[in-house]
């Protein structure tokens, strides 16, 4: 499927991706090309197939559900690029 | 000096087992060689202090008696793996100045068992890319130069600095991460052993997560022994990694017997590809009659689903890019660029954190996982990969391990394939087949292309069968007998 350039600011702003205006023409191209290459798979025939939902076959181990790490806001805080008393900063959210 | 930095592992661990050097002469030997080779730009940290602080604790411990498994071996770590207190940038701007306050738990395996640590290899960002150019500090360069043409060539990726390191001669081994091939083909390209385990066999706790559900970390080393004595120390189980799984490391060197008579070697027709060169052939052939005359038996087999491997896994491994990524938004850690809201400082911090290659990759994954379009390219994408791993299920059915070339065709000069995101991806086109399905593969250096460049032939065996993969690499390995040098060592 060919994406146009309305596609590709609404795929940006999904992922929260700013995309200058003068760079959305050839990303269009470019994904365009790597999304018309991956539907070869519509060639194979998967009616009967059921989606891989394990790569190995094990079961998911069982743990008490207890706390066993934390309490150390500091270390935690310590790469956030901006932070008060023990919480992380953000721009407002709410009016 | 120089010698100590061509030990293998195994005879290093002998020479300091024999007292006939120290952990401190091998390290400083090695971090002589780092500091002559940062042309390469294999490192994007150098730890130099902690390596020498590292080396004395583990001379004080032998002194003891009280040395471990890889006491003294100095090595090299991608930058995808979290150490404490040291840089871990994934070789993305976005990362820049992260400093975890924890460790991960195969690189804390590794200091259990000894091991020295030299510093963070480079890498392709958040390793999404083949050739080591996408990383946020610069391409890597291989030491590699083909005959009578000095142009840099890439050293593959994405654990482009970690194989650069390894050929180098500036670590006795590196760990690497292996999503669709990036342990195994930059293995091929810089004439080193590069061993995938199987999906679940290292814990991928600490890791920077790229694929979740293909991500697996593994060493690099320039022998097979030496990969078997690092795995030892890499693999087992780990409470903080569900997909890790609950069963005993065996003793993977003593898996190395030399004897592989009656093993059943199986040879894929669909890996002949057109345009694959006639020299990897030859090579692949050459492999077949070097492991035919240790005793094995060769016979063809059928995996029909290859041909879509690659395009599979670039629907799969994006869409999990593009959900692990979301955690990059300036919040926790790493960069931040102002906004006037809380979504205008998410848009810019990502539209300014993340290069060209992983912008692409999470947008292509948030548009296959988005409304309306997951049924046609994410759920049909998984079926294709229950096809592939029932191809090599039925394989292993009538044969012990697969052989095939590791990529199609040698290292290319830096700057080559950048313009076409596809013909890059198609360097990891016999690597993605196994990792898709979650098998142990192992690149061993197996011969030298026309213009002087190494080649790598592929080892892929069953799950949590890295024994019978790795005791077949090594009778390819000494058959081989691949001993030819990077003509560009640096310092040499």
């Amino acid at each position: 499927m060919a994406l146009d350039r309305e596609a590709i600011a609404h795929i940006a702003k999904l992922a929260r991706i700013r995309v200058p205006e003068a760079e959305l023409d050839a990303l269009a191209g470019e994904l365009s090309t790597i999304i018309s290459w991956v539907e070869q798979l519509d060639e194979v025939d998967t009616d009967a197939v059921e989606p891989m939902t394990s790569v190995v076959a094990q079961r998911l181990k069982q743990r008490p559900d207890k706390v066993t790490d934390g309490g150390y806001p500091e270390k935690i805080l310590a790469n956030a690029p901006d932070s008060v008393a023990a919480y992380f900063a953000v721009p407002k959210v709410m009016e | 000096m120089s010698q100590l930095t061509d030990l293998t592992i195994a005879a290093a661990r002998d020479g300091l087992a024999q007292g006939e050097f120290s952990a401190r002469d091998l390290t400083e030997s090695h971090l002589a060689a780092m500091e002559a080779a940062r042309s390469l730009n294999a490192f994007v940290t150098e730890t130099p202090e902690r390596a020498l602080e590292m080396a004395q604790a583990s001379d004080a411990r032998r002194t003891k008696g009280e040395a471990r498994p890889l006491d003294g071996i100095p090595l090299a770590i991608k930058d995808l793996y979290c150490t404490e207190g040291v840089l871990t940038t994934a070789g993305s701007h976005i990362l820049e100045g992260f400093r975890p306050p924890y460790e991960s738990t195969v690189t804390s395996q590794l200091w259990r068992d000894g091991a020295v640590m030299l510093g963070k290899t480079n890498m392709d960002e958040f390793a999404m890319g083949s050739a080591n150019v996408t990383s946020h500090f610069g391409p890597v360069e291989s030491p590699w130069r083909r005959k009578g043409d000095n142009r840099t060539l890439v050293p593959g990726g994405s654990s482009g600095g970690s194989a650069a390191a390894v050929a180098a001669r500036i670590a006795l081994g590196a760990t690497g991460t292996d999503t669709g091939g990036s342990i195994r083909q930059p293995a091929s390209f810089t004439g080193i052993v590069g061993l995938k385990p199987t999906y679940g066999r290292c814990s991928r706790w600490g890791i920077v997560a790229f694929a979740s559900s293909l991500d697996q970390a593994g060493p690099m080393t320039r022998t097979v022994r030496d990969s078997a004595l690092m795995l030892c120390s890499m693999a087992g189980h780990d409470p903080k990694d569900s997909t890790s799984v609950d069963r005993p490391v065996p003793d993977y060197e003593a898996a190395l017997t030399g004897d592989i008579r009656g093993l059943r070697i199986g040879i894929p027709a669909e890996y002949r590809m057109d345009g694959m060169p006639e020299e990897i052939e030859a090579l692949w052939r050459q492999g077949e009659e070097w492991l035919t005359a240790a005793g094995a038996e060769c016979v063809p087999i059928s995996l029909a689903h290859t041909k879509y491997a690659l395009a599979a896994y670039y629907i799969v491994a994006p869409a999990e890019a593009s959900s692990n990524l979301a955690r990059y938004d300036g919040v926790r850690y790493g960069l931040r660029l102002p906004g006037d809201s809380i979504d205008a400082m998410y848009e810019a911090t990502r539209g300014e954190g993340f290069g060209a290659e992983v912008r692409r990759r999470v947008m292509i994954g948030t548009y296959v996982l988005s409304a309306g379009y997951y049924d046609a390219y994410y759920l049909k994408a998984q079926k294709v990969r229950s096809l592939i791993l029932r191809d090599f299920t039925d394989a292993f059915e009538d044969v012990d391990v697969i052989l095939a070339p590791t990529a199609p065709s040698a290292a290319f000069a830096i700057g080559e394939k950048e313009d076409d995101p596809i013909a890059m991806y198609l360097n990891d086109v016999f690597t993605v087949p196994a990792s898709m399905a979650g098998l142990p593969g192992i690149s061993v250096p197996a011969g030298l292309s026309g213009e002087g460049l190494p080649l790598g032939l592929q080892l892929v065996g069953r799950p949590f069968d890295e024994e019978t993969v790795l005791r077949a690499a090594g009778v390819l390995e000494e058959a081989a007998g691949f001993d030819a040098r990077p003509p560009a060592l640096p310092g040499a």
